[in-house]
């Protein structure tokens, strides 16, 4: 799986393209951790590219999320595919996590 | 056949128990002597129960076929979990382990911290896991359930095996057992636990012929073979699923039980002598607001992240906002000192308040909320960071000490499969002497009642009627305590004082017990395939001050939150001579049996007690002696002689499998 990430005036989008499985979760973990680290604790996970998702992976953007949290800012989910979303309801993930349209979006009431 | 032979049985035996304990509740007490009468009856219909549930287990007893084999690229993380086992010990295991045949990666998780281990670990290409950054002192530690949970977040196998530290693992463990992952609904494979420093006649009861036989095959007809810590082999996925499902639900629940703690901390604030300040009431207000708001979300179904985010976010708001008028406040103050001054001072200027000021003491800790401690507490409650865990995620149940049972109950219930493998796979260290082997013995009794109090199998709506029965049997075991000590005391006040809880010995009696004792043993024989059950029957009467310790601590722990008093079973034999002050409760009975046994005699001879009566007793007392002498034997082992022929195996390897 590739991440890339990008930070704009009120938030850094971070990109996953590919499987957010067992082996990527910790990946997904650091580049979080770098992108908070460098000052942008406001985080968008986009996910509109990520075709799959395992436990491990949520289990990850969880990890992520308490990162966002503690430094004072948050971290949000967006572009949510079919098979990503019935993991998030499976796990009742969508209890805890909102998934919102876009990037854009993620931030937009903020 | 053996199936249909021991469906048998088990009908017979029910057949036989039912009509024996009614009969003893309906027609057989003796009400003149209910204090003893009535406690009996009670032990009996205990047992009866107990004798049901091992049937029921038996009558779905599962003969498993060697698997499919796995698909190639299944990659394995081997956990062996260590706290202070010598290091070679552990070396020997990691080395074994390392030479497990399907590729895999072989990983020390070491509680202990040991820079040495870790040396060693290294040395020989072994990997290397201690508790993370996350671990602070003040975070509860979980025991070997939150040394897996570590590991869990920095490995990546699909499968993960779990070996303690003294059990050495055979090459072909995983060749053996992967396969039955190929059911993508098969979550845990359970392999025997079996030791090699156990002599032929086991003092101390440490093989357990019968549950890594029929009971846990039984269990596995009711899909419910249970997890039991060390020799299993899981599914990755499975537990991580777990412990997303258990973040949410505690996340919810904290949520749920800060906010509805915030009224009561709001208005006790009020109260306090701080609320006079009126930048402190203003603040409660918006406290209140965001509060109020808060759980009208939570009703309505937004999500935890955007509720508690918005929470801090408007108290954090509102803080700010307060504090800086106060600071405008305060900076306009110095600024008419200063005019004031001004002809005094000079050049020197005016003061300012600090920019940084305004943020500093906005700060939760730092602003005047931090002194409300309560409304502090409850605000911090408010969030989904889990701030009272290490780690959020914890996919090994920490609800009990013995943490095996309490995930693989919850597993079942997420409606994940298991298996019991029944070919031994690993050979491992088992105490070498009583005092090591009382402290296994209670904390797995105690991890056992642990669970039963804090998730009753019985109502736990998403596991069948098989599997809560399956589990609550194991728990119902461990009650066995308090019905020994009735089966030591009612001989004995038999004997001494000539009172029988039954209305009389008789024909009715014997012609209903009898029968059902034949067929109980019978039940044990035919299921057992003749493996010996006598060490596990005696130590399941001869340890009643262990379990009953362990029910007590237990429900205490659970009930009052005091501690359990729990130690890690230390692997290497303790020292010094033998230890007769660890069975005292059980010497004091084994003394009281004997005297009663002299005094029912000489009771006979003066006529004062019947003989039927006297000979039933003095067989019962026989067999309660017979059942304690397992005690002297243990207290005497010094430990295992490993030259001449070794311990018999209860079966050879593959047997099964063929």
């Amino acid at each position: 799986m590739q991440f890339s990430y990008e930070v704009n005036d009120s938030y850094a989008e971070v990109k996953g393209v590919g499987r957010l499985n067992m082996v990527a979760a910790p990946k997904l973990r650091e580049v979080v951790a770098e992108v908070v680290a460098a000052g942008s604790s406001r985080v968008v996970v986009n996910l509109a590219e990520t075709d799959f998702m395992d436990s491990s992976g949520l289990g990850a953007l969880i990890g992520c999320l308490k990162a966002a949290r503690q430094a004072g800012g948050d971290l949000r989910i967006a572009g949510v595919q079919p098979q990503v979303r019935m993991v998030l309801e499976l796990t009742n993930m969508d209890r805890v996590l909102t998934a919102y349209p876009t990037a854009e979006a993620a931030f937009g009431d903020d | 056949m053996t199936r249909f032979w021991t469906r048998l049985i088990v009908l017979l035996t029910v057949i036989l128990g039912v009509n024996y304990v009614a009969w003893r509740w309906m027609a057989s007490l003796n009400w003149d002597a209910w204090w003893i009468a009535v406690p009996l009856v009670l032990a009996e219909t205990y047992s009866l129960i107990d004798v049901m549930l091992f049937g029921l287990t038996v009558w779905n007893i599962k003969f498993r076929k060697p698997p499919p084999p796995a698909p190639a690229d299944a990659t394995v993380d081997v956990f062996i979990t260590t706290y202070n086992e010598p290091l070679d010990l552990v070396m020997t295991t990691a080395l074994a382990a390392k030479d497990i045949t399907w590729p895999h990666s072989t990983w020390i998780l070491d509680d202990g911290d040991r820079p040495e281990m870790r040396e060693l670990a290294e040395a020989n290409g072994i990997g290397y896991v201690t508790r993370g950054a996350d671990w602070t002192p003040d975070m509860p530690r979980h025991a070997k359930a939150g040394n897996l949970n570590n590991a869990l977040m920095v490995t990546s196998g699909e499968y993960l095996l779990i070996l303690d530290a003294d059990q050495i693992p055979e090459p072909d463990i995983l060749d053996k057992t992967l396969g039955y992952f190929n059911d993508d609904k098969v979550a845990l494979v359970q392999t025997p636990q079996y030791f090699i420093n156990v002599p032929a006649d086991d003092p101390l009861g440490s093989q357990a012929p019968l549950f890594y036989g029929p009971i846990q095959q039984g269990k596995d007809g009711w899909n419910a073979a249970f997890f039991c810590g060390s020799n299993a082999i899981l599914r990755r996925e499975a537990l991580m699923q777990l412990g997303l499902v258990g973040y949410v639900k505690a996340t919810e629940k904290s949520i749920r039980r800060a906010l509805a703690a915030s009224r009561t901390a709001i208005k006790k604030a009020r109260r306090s002598s701080e609320a006079e300040n009126p930048l402190v009431a203003q603040m409660l207000n918006e406290v209140e607001a965001a509060t109020e708001s808060a759980q009208r979300e939570l009703e309505a179904g937004a999500s935890l992240s955007e509720i508690t985010y918005r929470v801090r976010r408007k108290v954090d708001d509102a803080v700010r906002t307060l504090v800086a008028a106060d600071f405008s406040a305060l900076q306009s103050d110095l600024e008419e000192i200063a005019a004031m001054e001004l002809a005094h001072v000079g050049e020197s200027g005016v003061t300012t308040v600090a920019s940084d000021a305004v943020d500093r003491m906005s700060g939760r800790d730092w602003s005047p909320l931090g002194a409300l401690e309560s409304v502090h507490a409850v605000l911090d409650a408010i969030s989904v960071e889990r701030t009272d865990e290490a780690q959020p995620i914890m996919p090994l149940a920490t609800i009990s000490v013995t943490e095996d049972m309490a995930t693989a109950m919850r597993l079942h219930g997420l409606g994940w499969k298991s298996v019991y493998h029944h070919e031994i796979l690993a050979n491992g260290l088992a105490p070498e002497d009583v005092k090591t082997m009382l402290t296994q013995r209670l904390r797995w009794a105690q991890g056992t009642m642990q669970v039963l109090l804090r998730e009753n199998p019985l109502v736990q709506r998403r596991l069948t009627w098989g599997q809560r029965l399956m589990y609550f049997s194991t728990m119902w075991t461990y009650l066995s305590g308090f019905a020994a000590v009735v089966y030591f005391a009612a001989p004995i006040i038999y004997l001494t004082l000539g009172i029988l809880p039954v209305n009389s010995i008789s024909f009715d009696f014997f012609i209903r017990f009898i029968p059902f004792m034949v067929v109980n043993q019978l039940l044990f024989l035919v299921a057992g395939h003749g493996i010996p059950t006598w060490r596990g029957q005696q130590y399941s009467l001869a340890l009643f001050p262990t379990w009953i310790k362990a029910c007590t601590t237990a429900a205490r722990n659970v009930w009052f939150g005091r501690p359990l008093g729990f130690a890690v079973t230390p692997k290497a034999r303790q020292s010094g001579g033998p230890s007769w002050s660890l069975i005292r409760p059980q010497i004091i009975v084994a003394v009281l049996l004997a005297v009663a046994l002299v005094v029912g005699l000489i009771r006979l001879l003066a006529g004062m007690s019947e003989p039927l009566g006297t000979l039933v007793n003095v067989a019962w007392v026989a067999f309660d002696l017979v059942v304690l002498s397992v005690l002297v034997k243990a207290v005497l082992y010094k430990g295992f002689v490993p030259e001449g022929v070794g311990p018999e195996r209860p079966e050879e390897r593959n047997a099964d499998a063929v």
